[in-house]
Order: C-alpha cells, then sequence, then structure tokens
C-alpha cells in the first residue's frame, strides 16, 4: 500500500473538521435553548461568542465589567477587595435618577493612614474622589471625559444581554454628557431585543425621546407601553420595580402637562401618589394644576369667547 | 568597577541575542494594538482601556524578561563551566554577583524603554496627548523595583537547584506579594492572635511593590508624584535590593562550585 504523506492527512483532517463545525454551529444555538431575543432578531443565539465560549459562567464576568466601569468613572479611586463596598455604584446614579452621591462611602473608604507604608503608599495610588463626568483627577473634561466608561459596558452588555442597569447607565451617558442620541437610542434598542418585556428601558428610551429629540407623540406611546409592561407583572417584580413605575407616571404627568393636557396629567401624577415615597410633593404639584385649571383662562381665544 | 561592567556588558549582549524580549514584545504589541482597533460606540478617543491593558502586559513581560534572564546567570555560568575562566582572570565573587545583577538590571531596564516607547507612541497618537514627566516618573519607578526583583532572583538562583524552579517560584512569589502585601494589614484586622501579629509582620517584612506601580495614576491622569515620595521609595528599593545581594553574595561565597 502506498504511503499517504502526513500532510494530506492534515488537509484531511481539516476538511473533516469544517465539514462537522458547519453542520453543528446553525444547530448549537437550538442546544442551548437560544433566547427569545435571539430568535426575535433572526440570529442564533451562537452569535454571540462569549456564550458559547463561557456559557452561563459569563454572567459573573458581567458584573466585574459593570464594577470596572464604576472604577473608571472614579478614575481608579476605589476599594479593593479587601476594603469596605458601597452597596450602589455611582455610575448608575444619573441613570436613576439620584443627583450625585454626598453620601458616598468613597470619600473616605482608605481613612487615615494605618502606618507610615501606608502613608507612603498612597502617594502613587489614586487617592481622591472624583468623577470622571466632572473632568476626573486631572478636573479636566477635555482630557478625561465619561466615555472611558462605555467599553466595560459593552462588554457587560456582551456578558449578561439581561443585565438591563448596563442598557440604561450607557444610554445615560451616551445622550446626555457625550451627546451621542443616536448611541443610545441604538443600545437601548439592542437591550430592549433581548429584553422585549423590560420596562425600564422602555422608559429609558422615553426619556431619550423627549429629552433630546423632544418628540411628546413617541415619548408618551413609549412610556405608556413601559407602563403597560409593568402592570403585567407579578406582584413581586411590581414591588421591586416600584420606582420605575413612579417614574414613568411622574413624567408622563409632567409630558401631560407641559402639552397643556391637564386633566391627564393629574390622572397621572395621581397615579404616582400611589406608588411614590413622597406623595405630598406630588399632591403640591396636583394642587397647582388645579389651581391653574380653575384661574379664568387668559389665552386669546377663550378671551374672545 | 571595570570588572563588574565587562561582566554587565555581556549579560546585556545575551538579551537581544535570546528571543524572550522579542516574543513578548510582539504579543504585548499585538494585543495592545487589537485592542486599540476595537471602536466603541463611534467614540474615537476611549484610550483608557489601551493604556491599562498595555501597562499591565508590561509589567508582566517587564517580570518575566527580567526573572528568566537573571534567573539562568550564575546556573548556566556553572554548568558551562565558564565560572571557572571567570574567577581565575581574577575576579572575586563578589565581583561576579554585582556583574551579572548590574547586567541584568542594565538589560532589563533597556527592555523597560522599548515597550515603553511603544506605549507612548501609541496612547499619545491616540488621544494627542504626551505627559512625559509622568512617563518617565513610572519607567524610573518600575526599573528601580526591577532592581529589587534581579536581586531577589539572584538569590534564587543560588538557593534552588535549576533557572526553572528559580523561574517558577520567583514569580509565583512575586506575584503573590504584589498582589497581597498591600492588604495584609487590612487583612490582619480579621484575624485571630497570633495569626494577626504573623500577618503584621509579614505586611512589614515583605517589599511593597505598590511603591513602583503607577499604572492606575497614569491610567486615570493624576499627575506626578512628588518627587520626595519617589526618593523615599528609591531608598526603600535600594534597601532590599542590598539585603537580596548581600545573602546573594554570602551564599554564593560558599558554594561549592566544582560539584
Amino acid at each position: 500500500m502506498k504511503k499517504v504523506s502526513p500532510g494530506y492527512w492534515l488537509a484531511l483532517l481539516l476538511a473533516a473538521c469544517f465539514t462537522l463545525a458547519t453542520l453543528f454551529v446553525p444547530r448549537a444555538g437550538w442546544w442551548n435553548n437560544a433566547p427569545d431575543a435571539a430568535h426575535w432578531n433572526g440570529r442564533s443565539a451562537s452569535d454571540n461568542a462569549f456564550r458559547m465560549l463561557l456559557g452561563d459562567g459569563r454572567k459573573l464576568f458581567a458584573n466585574e465589567f459593570f464594577t470596572m466601569a464604576d472604577v473608571y468613572f472614579h478614575s481608579g479611586y476605589y476599594p479593593s477587595m479587601f476594603d469596605a463596598h458601597e452597596s450602589e455604584l455611582d455610575v448608575a446614579a444619573g441613570a436613576q435618577g439620584k443627583a450625585g452621591d454626598s453620601d458616598s462611602t468613597s470619600d473616605d473608604f482608605l481613612g487615615p493612614p494605618k502606618n507610615w507604608i501606608d502613608a507612603l503608599g498612597r502617594n502613587f495610588k489614586p487617592n481622591k474622589h472624583t468623577h470622571l463626568d466632572a473632568g476626573g483627577a486631572s478636573g479636566n473634561l477635555k482630557t478625561s471625559s465619561v466615555e472611558e466608561i462605555l467599553p466595560w459596558l459593552k462588554l457587560s452588555a456582551e456578558m449578561d444581554p439581561q443585565k438591563i442597569e448596563t442598557y440604561t447607565v450607557g444610554a445615560y451617558f451616551l445622550r446626555t454628557s457625550l451627546h451621542q442620541p443616536n448611541q443610545a437610542e441604538e443600545f437601548l434598542r439592542e437591550g430592549l431585543r433581548n429584553n422585549p418585556r423590560n420596562c425600564e428601558i422602555l422608559f429609558a428610551l422615553g426619556r431619550l425621546y423627549y429629552d433630546n429629540y423632544h418628540d411628546s407623540n413617541r415619548a408618551r406611546n413609549v412610556w405608556l407601553l413601559a407602563l403597560k409592561k409593568w402592570n403585567a407583572l407579578d406582584a413581586k417584580s411590581k414591588a421591586d420595580e416600584k420606582l420605575v413605575s413612579e417614574e414613568i407616571t411622574v413624567n408622563l404627568g409632567n409630558l401631560e402637562r407641559a402639552a397643556g393636557n391637564d386633566a391627564q396629567a393629574i390622572h397621572w401624577l395621581e397615579a404616582a401618589q400611589k406608588v411614590s415615597p413622597a406623595p405630598a410633593a406630588l399632591q403640591k404639584q396636583i394642587d397647582e394644576i388645579k389651581a391653574k385649571m380653575a384661574e379664568p383662562s387668559s389665552s386669546p381665544t377663550n378671551s374672545a369667547r | 568597577m571595570k570588572t563588574i561592567f565587562a561582566i554587565a556588558g555581556v549579560v546585556i549582549k545575551e538579551l537581544y541575542r535570546r528571543k524572550d524580549f522579542y516574543v513578548l514584545f510582539a504579543l504585548t504589541a499585538l494585543i495592545t494594538l487589537a485592542a486599540a482597533a476595537v471602536h466603541f460606540f463611534h467614540e474615537p478617543n476611549i484610550i483608557r482601556y489601551v493604556k491599562d491593558l498595555c501597562l499591565l502586559l508590561i509589567w508582566i513581560a517587564a517580570w518575566i524578561i527580567t526573572i528568566a534572564t537573571t534567573a539562568r546567570q550564575i546556573p548556566m555560568e556553572r554548568e558551562s563551566r565558564t565560572i571557572f575562566p571567570l574567577l581565575a582572570k581574577p575576579v572575586t565573587r563578589g565581583q561576579v554577583v554585582l556583574g551579572k545583577f548590574f547586567g541584568c538590571w542594565l538589560a532589563s531596564g533597556l527592555a523597560l524603554v522599548i515597550f515603553y516607547l511603544f506605549f507612548i507612541v501609541v496612547t499619545g497618537s491616540r488621544e494627542h496627548y504626551w505627559p512625559l514627566l509622568e512617563y518617565f516618573q513610572a519607567i524610573l519607578l518600575q526599573w528601580i523595583m526591577l532592581g529589587m526583583l534581579t536581586a531577589m532572583t539572584l538569590l534564587g538562583s543560588i538557593i534552588f537547584a535549576a533557572p526553572s524552579s528559580t523561574v517558577t517560584i520567583v514569580l509565583i512569589a512575586i506575584f503573590s506579594i504584589w498582589f497581597l502585601s498591600p492588604h495584609l494589614n487590612v487583612v490582619a484586622l480579621h484575624n485571630p492572635e497570633p495569626m494577626r501579629d504573623i500577618l503584621y509582620a509579614a505586611y512589614f517584612i515583605l517589599p511593597h511593590l505598590e511603591f513602583f506601580d503607577l499604572r492606575e495614576r497614569l491610567v486615570g491622569d493624576w499627575g506626578l508624584v512628588p518627587w520626595s515620595a519617589c526618593g523615599l521609595a528609591a531608598l526603600y528599593a535600594a534597601a532590599y535590593t542590598g539585603l537580596f545581594l548581600l545573602l546573594t553574595w554570602l551564599g554564593f561565597r560558599r558554594q561549592n562550585l566544582s560539584t
């Protein structure tokens, strides 16, 4: 029998591997229980390389990458795994409608130097609490911009497409600090494709339409859809997402008020009162609208009447 | 002094004859350029993750080059029996130790400068910002730290049987020290006696590599470190380097080279 060159054997093996790969790859998505979003998008779940490589273990990395976004947001001034941690990340504060972090523990997580080694070591580490959206360590917005957190948010979304915070935080900075509403919309839509029933992403999308595109009609429609999704949640999820419901209804109320639909505005603000931790402030707004409605109208049309 | 630098010169020549440096440099360049080529959200100015990654690779590569170069110096001289004509020059054992130390230290410094030049070009071309004095501080402190590592590896090379075991043990030791030593005092607080005292003692005895690590400051644009702090860190490193070299010399002086 004629001896076959090892090169030919290698080529044969490579051809066999390639053939098997073309056979199995399209099926692999179905074996992995492709999520709804993948079906909806017309793609197999195996399109996501991280999912193929790491399986569900990738979700562990997603949290780490989201924390890395917070580390970059503080220009590296961040507690190590040996120090005390904050329960809420500062990077998410803006997207959650929280102003600043005056009660943050990050300011002094190091405390006074414990010994001379600690005191000397602090010269070589980031040693001041700063935020990138305020210019970071240098205080210069030209050299230190919040865009630096985006790679980590993108990676976090790739690792765990069901981590909602990633999309809302990323979109918040893209549309506010970086003035990139198109990119923010694209990122939110990616989140929506992966989480079609999520009311938080829909709420963030509504904010984008209202604040950046000044498109009240689309914002209203998206917020109404968000509210519908919230109403469809089970009791436990509703309790967890109470804040979102309040934000949706308050924003709907403000939208209607700005549009001159005072009755609708009152309706939404009253709905917000049911879930709000501070109903008195909302009552004040309702009273103002009612008082305005009770006043004799000064518009030219009504004056003519 | 002439003898010491003659021995050091041979070690430097060895660095560019070996493939370690080229392979590590190519890997660092490839990974950094691949990372820099990725665009996120059409934002062209994102650079900090590239800086972070490149500096980490430079740190790891510098360790590997320094340890791998240093670990084989004395064992190879013994194995190839070139140590005998060298000591017959006459050259004292102390001069051999110092010559090998300066050679490895200078070689690692040269490699470090090339790595940093690449880093500065890649990041500067992207962000159009050149904090050269900060880069100089980072290189200088890292090089001082590599001196300490060189002395530690030389000591390891006369204790352990083969260069491979020296490389492995020193790499594990240096990674552990780098990761743990800054936090041992915090860990000690959460432990009962006598573990608390042991951890505290380790905290003060182990070298603190965080004094020489300016990566986070470079990535976050934190500006210059006070030169007084740099000076203290240099003195700290000099003390450890001197101690390791002294122990190496004491060990090497008693070593029977003919076995």
